[in-house]
């Protein structure tokens, strides 16, 4: 079995696995006043603390949420909502074209239902949005822009964002800037501070820690309303009793994996570019998608002309080999990527991609696994997407 | 088309499995394509299961749809794989399942035909354009839960269970077709079917069967073709007066044989019910008369399909079956080139243009399938 697909999910971390269970087994609500609840805040707190040194960022600055999804979530609208209670004028989200669903797909239903105007900011044909067009968008919309919100790294073709720049650029314009970091952290290093964003999304389970447990990190000065209300455990931002056991793996994880992120870069590094050469050579027609060097150290990203991705990953997969053919599902059908069509890929290419990623369980037999099936495994794509010819 | 030059052609009929075989069993979310995929894994293939995702907008298919392409059918499925322990993928046929069954019934209805979508997904898109793509991945057959049965013989016979026989939509596939097809249910009544899907854990072993068109979710086809061609108001005129005794709001949505629904202005000068004779999409005209002017005592097709032994140079003695679950009469079936003749031993009614004749052979161990063709007048 040859897992390449850890940017979906990768598996967890001894020291988190066993710390989360150690947890588990305790009682105490982290919001009750005896001794129970006492000892369950203070490992809340001071995974709190692990979390916020890790990234860069002050405790108070972290929010645990039910994951990534919930923390796009909490940033896009909750401080989309925030800013439009604070100055009414203030009603365009911009964004990138390449963003994750979870997104794309709220900044959508800010659009959809709340009356919210919104800027799609293009890419190059490497993914990266620049800062020049950033620029351009606050110079000609920044008195009406509540948010701009840009991913750290490309989930799908691993290209990094210069968010340092991006993030300065909306300062100048005095908005908020939210990030998307779930694939960067442990991967590339991350400051939420020195970056000079406003909030910053961080899920487990693409570090080594549990899913359905992650952070929004929010600067101190920045409001958002909360899309979850109850009891406001969460700086009253959002609601919902603390998850003590995953939160403590949580933090586990993700200081493992800040502390181990040079030492991880270099090996997962190396394991790629030999993978990217050895594919390149069993297939010299693929095209490598993204920036060749400005990427996260795991992904290589192709696209097979004349194949289709789906087919690809049926026969890998069959093999025993898993991939990712990288593009949004409803009701299980592809789409074309929505970040290679904004990259310039015409829906052929798109839907020919293949995404390769590697992680801290990767190794050289992997790649010897998949290299080796790889040609059988496109002559049959070939021959399947061959009849999907106009007859 | 299907190559037929490796792996297991002719040698794949239930009944003489072997291992190692690679197949892919359509899953359709139902108990037939479950117990299927099931059976084929205990026969010791290699089996993958597959859900063909055939509407282009699911969102359209959610709520209230009772055909084989809702959301809600392809997570059935996924299940049915799970427990059968089987790998599974949605594949999207929407587009082509557009293109040659749902524009090919509207354009059939048009032309004043009756098509039946079912036998042309079968033809086009089952054991077509899914058979062909599992062939180029490297699959020897496709494995479906049609109530039918395929021996070693390779010929293609009705179920055991003749109430749930689907021998008729089936009889348009060619011998490279039937040759790469699997179908273990053919030997089983579909009670049994249900019964080894409870003792097999799936959860679909009592969900109701799917009858009407899956592309029409609320199952108003005349809203569908109404929607799809727009209204055409015309005339309802008697056969034997010539006269005008009705109107109509689109001559494509009557079918030969259709009682209900005529709403005629006045009634037949002899008081007994009128039928649809026929449809003139020329003149936009829907004749009408009285049920001994339905009968028909032959017919003739086109596009034959003979896959029962060696094609007849004459005639030849057999039973034919005009329409899905229709009567089984004594014919004598000639072949012409591309063209087929059935004379009947007793008249039929609602013969409809765009159905197939399908041929049999009676046989204690199944009627086999002779040959089918689409019938034209």
């Amino acid at each position: 079995m040859a897992y390449l697909d850890h940017a979906a999910t990768t598996p967890m971390l001894d020291e988190a696995l066993e710390a989360y269970l150690a947890a588990a087994r305790e009682v105490g609500n982290a919001s009750s006043l005896h001794a129970a609840g006492r000892r369950a805040r203070r490992r809340v707190e001071e995974s709190r603390e692990r979390v916020a040194a890790a990234l860069g960022a002050r405790p108070s600055e972290v929010i645990f949420t039910g994951g990534g999804t919930e923390s796009d979530n909490l940033a896009v609208k909750g401080i989309f909502w925030a800013r439009r209670s604070a100055s009414p004028g203030r009603r365009r989200l911009v964004s990138s074209a390449v963003e994750h669903h979870a997104v794309l797909d709220a900044v959508d239903w800010l659009v959809d239902h709340e009356g919210a105007e919104v800027g799609w900011l293009p890419v190059d044909a490497a993914g990266r949005l620049a800062p020049e067009t950033l620029r351009a968008e606050l110079a000609a919309h920044g008195d009406e822009v509540a948010l701009v919100t840009a991913m750290w790294a490309n989930n799908e073709v691993g290209t990094l964002q210069p968010v340092a720049a991006l993030a300065a650029v909306a300062a100048e314009h005095g908005v908020p800037f939210h990030t998307d970091a779930i694939q960067a952290v442990g991967q590339v290093p991350v400051d939420f501070a020195a970056s000079g964003v406003s909030a910053l999304t961080v899920t487990g389970h693409k570090l080594g820690g549990p899913a359905g447990v992650g952070a929004l990190v929010l600067a101190r000065d920045v409001a958002a309303t909360p899309l979850l209300h109850g009891g406001g455990q969460e700086r009253d931002v959002r609601s919902g009793t603390l998850d003590t056991a995953g939160i403590v793996a949580f933090a586990v994880a993700v200081e493992a994996a800040v502390k181990g992120q040079q030492e991880y870069a270099a090996r997962v590094a190396a394991l790629r570019d030999d993978l990217v050469e050895r594919v390149r050579h069993a297939v010299p027609e693929v095209v490598f998608n993204g920036d060749p060097a400005d990427r996260l150290p795991g992904n290589a990203h192709f696209s097979f002309p004349g194949c289709e991705g789906d087919a690809l990953l049926l026969l890998l997969d069959a093999q025993g080999i898993a991939c990712s053919t990288g593009s949004a599902c409803s009701a299980g059908v592809a789409q074309p990527s929505h970040v290679l069509i904004a990259m310039g890929a015409d829906d052929d290419r798109a839907r020919s991609s293949l995404r390769f990623t590697l992680g801290h369980t990767s190794t050289q037999a992997e790649i010897d696994a998949l290299v080796t099936a790889l040609p059988t495994v496109v002559d049959r794509a070939r021959r399947a997407a061959a009849l999907r010819t106009p007859r | 088309m299907i190559d037929g030059a490796e792996g297991g052609a002719g040698t794949l009929g239930w009944g003489r499995e072997r291992d190692g075989v690679r197949v892919l069993a359509a899953m359709s979310g139902g108990v037939d394509s479950a117990v299927a995929a099931a059976r084929a894994v205990e026969a010791g293939h290699d089996v993958t299961g597959v859900h063909l995702a055939l509407a282009r907008n699911p969102q359209t298919y959610r709520t209230g749809a009772r055909g084989c392409c809702t959301l809600e059918d392809s997570r059935d499925a996924r299940r049915a794989a799970d427990v059968v322990g089987i790998p599974f993928y949605v594949w999207d046929m929407a587009d082509r399942f557009h293109e040659d069954v749902v524009d090919d019934f509207v354009a059939e209805y048009a032309a004043g035909r009756t098509p039946n979508p079912c036998l042309r997904c079968n033809e086009k898109i089952k054991f077509a354009a899914v058979l062909d793509r599992a062939v180029a991945l490297g699959f020897d057959a496709v494995v479906t839960g049609h109530h039918a049965r395929l021996g070693p013989d390779g010929l293609l016979r009705r179920s055991v269970d003749i109430a749930k026989d689907q021998s008729y939509v089936l009889a348009v596939l060619t011998r490279a077709q039937l040759d790469r097809s699997v179908f273990p249910l053919g030997e089983s009544t579909k009670a049994q079917v249900r019964e080894e899907a409870a003792r097999r854990g799936l959860a679909v072993a009592d969900k109701p069967d799917s009858h009407d068109i899956c592309f029409i979710a609320d199952g108003d086809t005349r809203g569908f073709l109404a929607g799809r061609l727009g209204e055409a108001p015309g005339d309802v005129v008697d056969a034997l007066t010539g006269a005008v005794v009705g109107s109509h709001t689109g001559a494509y949505a009557y079918t030969v044989g259709q009682r209900r629904g005529l709403h005629l202005d006045r009634p037949a000068p002899d008081g007994r019910p009128r039928y649809v004779l026929s449809i003139t999409p020329k003149t936009n005209t829907v004749t009408v008369g009285p049920a001994e002017a339905l009968e028909v005592s032959s017919v003739r097709a086109e596009r034959v399909v003979w896959t029962g032994g060696a094609r007849p140079a004459g005639p030849v003695g057999c039973e034919v079956q005009l329409r899905a679950h229709g009567d089984v009469v004594p014919a004598t079936v000639e072949l012409t080139g591309d063209t087929l003749r059935a004379e009947l031993g007793r008249p039929l009614r609602g013969v409809a243009a765009g159905q197939a004749v399908v041929a049999y052979r009676p046989d204690p161990a199944g009627d086999v399938v002779l040959g089918s063709a689409t019938i034209t007048a």
